[in-house]
């Protein structure tokens, strides 16, 4: 298993060059660049600006120094925020989003989880027809929706929490429901999936047949076998409640890297850029590794290739 | 899925009395299906309203009245107007338009891209499709939010560009399922049959293997539409899609959030606009795979 881990690390180098690569020649190639029209500065500046951040060399030159210096671990400077190095950013703002991530993992596994076993006991029954009902709310109504209504009905009508900020524990709530509740909906219907089909399966009669009891036959036997669709999608879903909290962030006002990444886009900020893409996909990479290593566990029958 | 293709050899069913095809048996089965009528129903209506918009919309989308500012749903105004005195019910017809020509080509563009690309390397085999498979691996692990973002900010914010951008990133899963359909077809007999008879690759895949993969893609795509959408108006909200004064319910609903605490209806209206459609496309989807006995995919 140590050799398959390894030779999956390494099979991420490439992935990460074709990526870079890509994004790279992507942001130069458009129109524009960080220092623009907008801000007033010579072209004697210009010409030292560029100079420092080696924008003057020619683009292939800038590409080869730039994979470079990300071998060696250093992602370069910031255009737009010269107080730090990228790589400074990223440490500063990644830690919140990664909090609300996993507040927002917590709140999609607990709901989700809960409502799809739930569902999948009595299929075609309330039980079930209402967990779904509420699941496909969730995937229907936008976090974007959903935030806002919530910040309306439970802080500025009842005044029960913050409307925004990212200080005391009662901050935290209604961020993390606003981006947990989609991912719930989505667990909810898989782990209802995932459960029907085990429960309809030999070993779960035979486990009715020996006499446990229905707890012990779900949470025991079946639960096991049923949560493996739910395992699979946690690599995208987590990757997704890390990196995809741009609206989240905007709406509660959260210093996480999900908003420094919409602003360092608009202001053309390369090196923070691919930085930025560099750090998310490494980090989907990491979770994709996980999945496919948790579903091995859960999964005897799942080879390592 | 195979018996979709029927070889011409087979005797063909008498005129007026036309065998349980794959296809009429789905189409009993969505009618049982209440929830997906009435989703493709309202989406109907939804395509005429949109289509019909410039004629029956009270006002233009962009006919200001500062005097009057915002006020509240009245029968002036059905939904309200927005801070500049505008419409809020006509704009939320013209979003709409957006919304539906958004999700429906940028799906197209998926769908193209998509199914061409995993039928080729499903049919294909070999070193080409690991290859080509591996790009797709590589492309999934793109952060795709972020990568619309950059193609967005940066190749400008038009409308074309906006779902050129959203169906670039759309295609993968379309090609995963694709070629797995196609590969598993490969097996079957009436495609050694097409061997056999000495047909040109390229006809063996455009007529034979893609026909009958369409269960799969149409279920698919439908439930594509409502992440377009949403895509669309995840962009807009950001303020990176449809810019003012066009309208989108992405950016209503962004200036329905700025003022909400005083004048709900802003918010209220484009949200019940986007999520009824969104429920519409997903339970049409949902029905439709049910109907087309569709395994579900990963996602």
């Amino acid at each position: 298993m140590l050799k398959y881990i390894i030779r999956r690390l390494l099979g991420f180098v490439p992935t990460l060059f074709v990526i870079a690569t890509i994004v790279f020649f992507l942001i130069r190639l458009a129109p524009g660049g960080p220092f623009d029209a907008d801000r007033n500065v010579s072209d004697e500046v210009l010409r030292n600006l560029e100079a420092y951040y080696r924008l003057d060399a020619p683009l292939h030159e800038q590409y080869f120094r730039y994979l470079w210096d990300v071998l060696h671990g250093d992602l370069g400077p910031s255009f737009e925020k010269p107080s730090r190095t990228v790589s400074e950013w990223i440490a500063y703002r990644f830690p919140v989003s990664l909090e609300l991530g996993l507040y927002g993992l917590a709140v999609a596994l607990v709901l989700g989880l809960c409502a799809g076993i739930t569902a999948s006991l009595r299929p075609n029954t309330l039980t079930d027809h209402g967990p779904m009902t509420f699941a496909m709310a969730g995937i229907c109504i936008p976090n974007f929706v959903l935030g806002p209504l919530l910040v309306l009905a439970l802080s500025i009508h009842l005044g029960w929490l913050p409307v925004s900020g990212w200080e005391y524990p009662e901050d935290k709530i209604l961020p993390a429901i606003t981006l947990g509740v989609p991912y719930a909906a989505y667990i909810a219907r898989l782990s209802r999936g995932g459960m029907l089909e085990v429960l309809s399966q030999d070993f779960i009669r035979t486990a009715r047949a020996k006499g446990l009891s229905e707890a012990r036959v779900v949470l025991r036997h079946a639960l096991r076998g049923g949560i493996q669709p739910v395992v699979a999608f946690l690599g995208p879903a987590t990757a997704g409640l890390i990196t995809g909290s741009f609206v989240v962030e905007n709406i509660f006002q959260i210093p996480g890297l999900g908003s420094e990444f919409v602003g360092a886009a608009l202001h053309r900020d390369y090196t923070m850029i691919l930085g930025t893409v560099l750090f998310f996909a490494a980090l989907i990479l990491l979770f994709n590794l996980l999945v496919d290593l948790a579903q091995a566990w859960l999964d005897p029958r799942v080879r390592y290739e | 899925m195979s018996d979709a293709h029927r070889p011409e050899q087979d005797a063909p069913p008498a005129a007026g009395e036309r065998g349980a095809s794959l296809w009429r048996d789905a189409l009993v089965r969505l009618r049982r299906n209440h929830l997906a009528v009435a989703g493709l129903v309202v989406l109907f209506a939804l395509l005429v309203v949109s289509l019909l918009t410039p004629w029956i919309a009270p006002y233009g989308y962009e006919e200001q009245d500062l005097a009057l500012g915002a006020v509240p749903p009245d029968s002036a105004h059905w939904f309200g107007t927005d801070l500049l005195g505008r419409d809020l019910f006509t704009r939320v017809l013209y979003g709409g338009r957006i919304s539906l020509l958004v999700g429906f080509a940028a799906t197209g563009v998926s769908l193209c891209v998509g199914v061409l690309y995993g039928a080729f390397a499903g049919y294909l085999g070999g070193r080409t499709d690991a290859l080509m498979m591996r790009f797709v691996d590589i492309l999934y692990s793109l952060p795709f939010v972020i990568f619309v973002i950059i193609l967005t900010v940066y190749f400008g914010r038009n409308i074309v560009l906006l779902f050129m951008a959203i169906g670039a990133v759309e295609w993968l899963t379309m090609a995963r399922i694709v070629r797995g359909q196609v590969m598993s077809l490969r097996q079957k007999e009436f495609i050694e049959a097409t061997t056999v008879m000495g047909l040109p690759r390229r006809r063996v895949l455009l007529w034979h293997l893609i026909p009958n993969t369409l269960g799969p893609i149409i279920v698919y795509a439908t439930l594509t539409v409502p992440r377009v959408m949403l895509m669309e108006a995840f962009l807009s909200y950001l303020g990176l899609g449809v810019q003012a004064p066009m309208s989108s319910w992405g950016l209503l609903i962004n200036e329905g959030v700025q003022t909400m605490e005083n004048r709900p209806w802003m918010l209220i209206f484009p949200s019940l606009a986007l999520s009824i459609t969104l429920f519409s496309l997903n339970f049409l989807g949902d029905g439709l795979r049910d109907a087309l006995d569709v395994r579900a995919s990963k996602d």
